[in-house]
């Protein structure tokens, strides 16, 4: 109980945390803050892991094919488990060999003793049977066998080797919502990019964990800078053909390109970003001459310029949370700078103090832009470019890559404990995944070059 | 030392210059290291394409000499003899760079290749394609690449002989309308340099209009770093890369 009672509380704490970050974030209530703290506040990553093991699932019913469904479904699962940030995971070589398939199988003891000393257990049923999978799940608090419940939860898909990884993700996000303080995983979310393996640069999808990577867009051009709309209904990105380059649409829903008049006419169209609440797209474009960021309404239409200076301005990222103010990249100064205004084009605020800042994303909270930066550009330089994260109200940033190859384009996870980036390493672009405080760093993409990640908005 | 290394290379291609006269081929500029001092006479380095402009699947034979060189290398091939001659047979437009190094310094000599897609040869009927060919060796003599400083889109001074040459030409050939391609090297983000690449191109675009040409004959699109000329990672090669292109627009 008092453990149950105690993960409740932390949770807790996380939330009052998210809501006044300027008391952590002054220093003068902790005089001795690392400089990660912050950003384990800000990322809901808590120094204080829950200790979870997952068992593995006992096969149930005849069908040939449980053994391999069941193996995809383990390692989904202990792999979504493992990602999420929050669980300090029991490793399968310390948990007990059982597999126990329904709550009177389970031994809690057993999974509360060492070596596992889990403060949780996963477990369940998978059976393959008539054409259909189905899976039972629960989770248990080890050291509560009074009331051990947390969590029962029952799936029922067409059997496919795909559809007991689909069960899996969505039982790990019940899991990781019901015991990281009511934030949704991210196991069901997807990451959109650009990769060149056809031959041309077109856009493709994958799963969270780099699995079930397919093409999206068939154009044979080049194609760039893929942005998810909110409801994932649309996927806006930037295309170059007869007329130049365009933000052009690709509708989900149909499994078509739709028309997207007012991303074409005249000069050259990039970056596509939407706004948290899918109502404005705001771009880069050249139509009046110079590059500038201009903003319209989802549909097209209320086209407007929002800055006026000369020099490239490109890359715009929304306050997700606000919706009522842009981030981007302008090289009015020289070398591209990351600045912040507002949605009418006051306010201008420079972010970033030298090097090259580019690629910026709004963390989902809208305490945090994470960037990629070369703080020591210049012919001959030694600088690395690398993935940043900065607190917007003070300023204050912290390095997450180093010393690994060139890093650009971070964008955040919905549940903002995550970035998704791409990284070259002696010319080959890859994409990969990080927690927001730089750790558990992974490769997604191994085949062909991979581009411009954008991770979905749930 | 930008300016100081130009000046040195400014008296090499000096030298190659007048040791070879009628040796036409661009030179694109030297950044390898030279020593403070020099000692034995400078190496001079000439390479030809023959032809300059072929069809796909067609051959090119490269013809080099060089003088006073220990170390002749070009790009692609590797190591040469002094002089020499090769049969190749690019399947794209190539830039043919040989660096000939020896005690007295470096030379380099450039000889670019354009490959036409096949279905090009085809598309053009037989009695015009001759005068259209010279039209375009026209075009190509005159109206050349425009090169760029790093991160910057502002035409260079030592370029304005370029363009002066191209806004000539393109004032005597009135039918001609051309389509400026800005492109960068490869370092810095995808989405700024194809900003930039659309900076470099309109540059080129207002600098003809204001020398006579009619906007309405220039169009421009930018290619950031997706096409590049070369793809390695050396001065030379950025250099290449950071530049405006010009096509006839048909």
């Amino acid at each position: 109980m008092t453990a149950f009672f105690r993960k409740l509380l932390s949770c807790f704490a996380g939330i009052v945390t998210l809501s006044i970050p300027g008391a952590f974030l002054s220093g003068a209530f902790l005089p001795a803050v690392h400089a990660q703290d912050w950003v384990r506040t800000g990322s809901n990553l808590s120094d204080q892991k829950i200790r979870l093991a997952a068992a593995d699932f006992k096969p149930v019913g005849g069908d040939p094919q449980t053994p391999s469904y069941k193996a995809s479904f383990d390692s989904t699962l202990y792999n979504d488990l493992a990602n999420a940030g929050i669980f300090d995971m029991v490793s399968k070589s310390m948990a007990p060999q059982a597999t126990p398939g329904s709550p009177q199988e389970i031994n809690l003891g057993q999974w509360a003793a060492d070596p596992a000393n889990a403060s949780m257990v996963a477990f369940g049923a998978l059976s393959a049977a008539n054409g259909r999978l189905s899976v039972s799940g629960w989770v248990f608090d080890a050291k509560n066998p009074g009331s051990p419940q947390v969590l029962g939860k029952q799936y029922n898909e067409s059997a496919s080797t795909d559809n007991a990884r689909l069960i899996a993700h969505k039982f790990a996000d019940e899991i990781i919502a019901r015991l990281g303080g009511g934030i949704n995983g991210i196991a069901e979310t997807k990451l959109y990019f650009v990769s060149s393996r056809t031959g041309s640069k077109e856009i493709w999808v994958m799963d969270y964990d780099g699995q079930n990577q397919h093409i999206v867009t068939k154009l044979g051009s080049i194609s760039l800078s893929p942005r998810i709309a909110p409801d994932n209904s649309r996927l806006a990105f930037s295309s170059i053909g007869k007329e130049g380059w365009s933000i052009r649409m690709f509708s989900l829903d149909l499994g078509r390109p739709v028309g997207f008049p007012a991303g074409t006419p005249g000069g050259s169209n990039f970056s596509p970003a939407w706004s948290g609440d899918g109502s404005k797209l705001a771009f880069s474009s050249s139509r009046s001459g110079d590059p500038e960021i201009w903003v319209c309404d989802a549909n097209g239409g209320n086209l407007r310029k929002l800055t006026a200076f000369h020099g490239p301005d490109v890359s715009p990222t929304w306050n997700p949370r606000t919706n009522s103010q842009i981030a981007w990249v302008s090289g009015r100064t020289g070398l591209p700078q990351i600045y912040t205004m507002d949605v009418d084009g006051a306010n201008i605020q420079r972010m970033t103090d030298g090097g090259y800042a580019i690629s910026p994303s709004w963390s989902p909270n809208g305490q945090f832009l994470a960037f990629s930066w070369n703080r020591k550009y210049g012919p001959g330089a030694p600088g690395g470019q690398d993935i940043y994260v900065m607190d917007i109200a003070s300023k204050r940033w912290i390095q997450l890559t180093h010393d690994a190859g060139s890093n650009d384009f971070p964008s955040w996870s919905p549940d903002g404990r995550h970035l998704v980036f791409e990284r070259a390493i002696n010319g080959h672009n890859e994409i990969w995944t990080m927690l927001a405080d730089g750790t558990e760093q992974h490769e997604l993409t191994k085949s062909g070059k991979n581009f411009m990640p954008n991770w979905s908005w749930k | 030392m930008n300016s100081r290394n130009r000046l040195i290379t400014c008296l090499v291609l000096l030298v190659a210059v007048v040791g070879f006269a009628g040796c036409g081929k661009k030179k694109t500029r030297d950044t390898s290291s030279l020593a403070p001092s020099l000692s034995g006479p400078a190496p001079t380095a000439q390479l030809t394409a023959t032809p300059t402009t072929i069809t796909a699947g067609d051959q090119v034979v490269l013809t080099w000499r060089t003088t006073d060189a220990t170390n002749i290398s070009i790009e692609g091939i590797g190591d040469v003899p002094s002089s020499g001659v090769k049969t190749v047979t690019p399947s794209t437009s190539t830039s043919y760079h040989l660096v000939a190094r020896g005690d007295g310094g470096s030379a380099d000599a450039t000889a670019r290749v354009t490959v036409n897609p096949v279905q090009m040869a085809v598309a053009v009927p037989q009695d015009s394609s001759a005068s259209n060919m010279t039209a375009d060796e026209q075009f190509r003599a005159n109206v050349q690449d425009i090169f760029f400083d790093y991160d910057a889109y502002d035409v260079r001074a030592d370029q304005q002989a370029q363009l002066s040459k191209a806004a000539a030409y393109l004032a005597q050939n009135t039918s001609i309308k051309v389509l400026i391609g800005g492109y960068c090297d490869e370092r810095g983000s995808n989405e700024y340099n194809l900003n930039l690449g659309q900076s470099r191109a309109n540059s080129v675009k207002q600098a003809l209009v204001q020398a006579g040409v009619a906007a309405d004959r220039l169009r421009i699109v930018s290619y950031g770093k997706e096409k590049p000329f070369c793809t390695e990672s050396t001065e030379e090669c950025w250099q290449q890369n950071r530049r405006a292109g010009f096509t006839i627009d048909r």
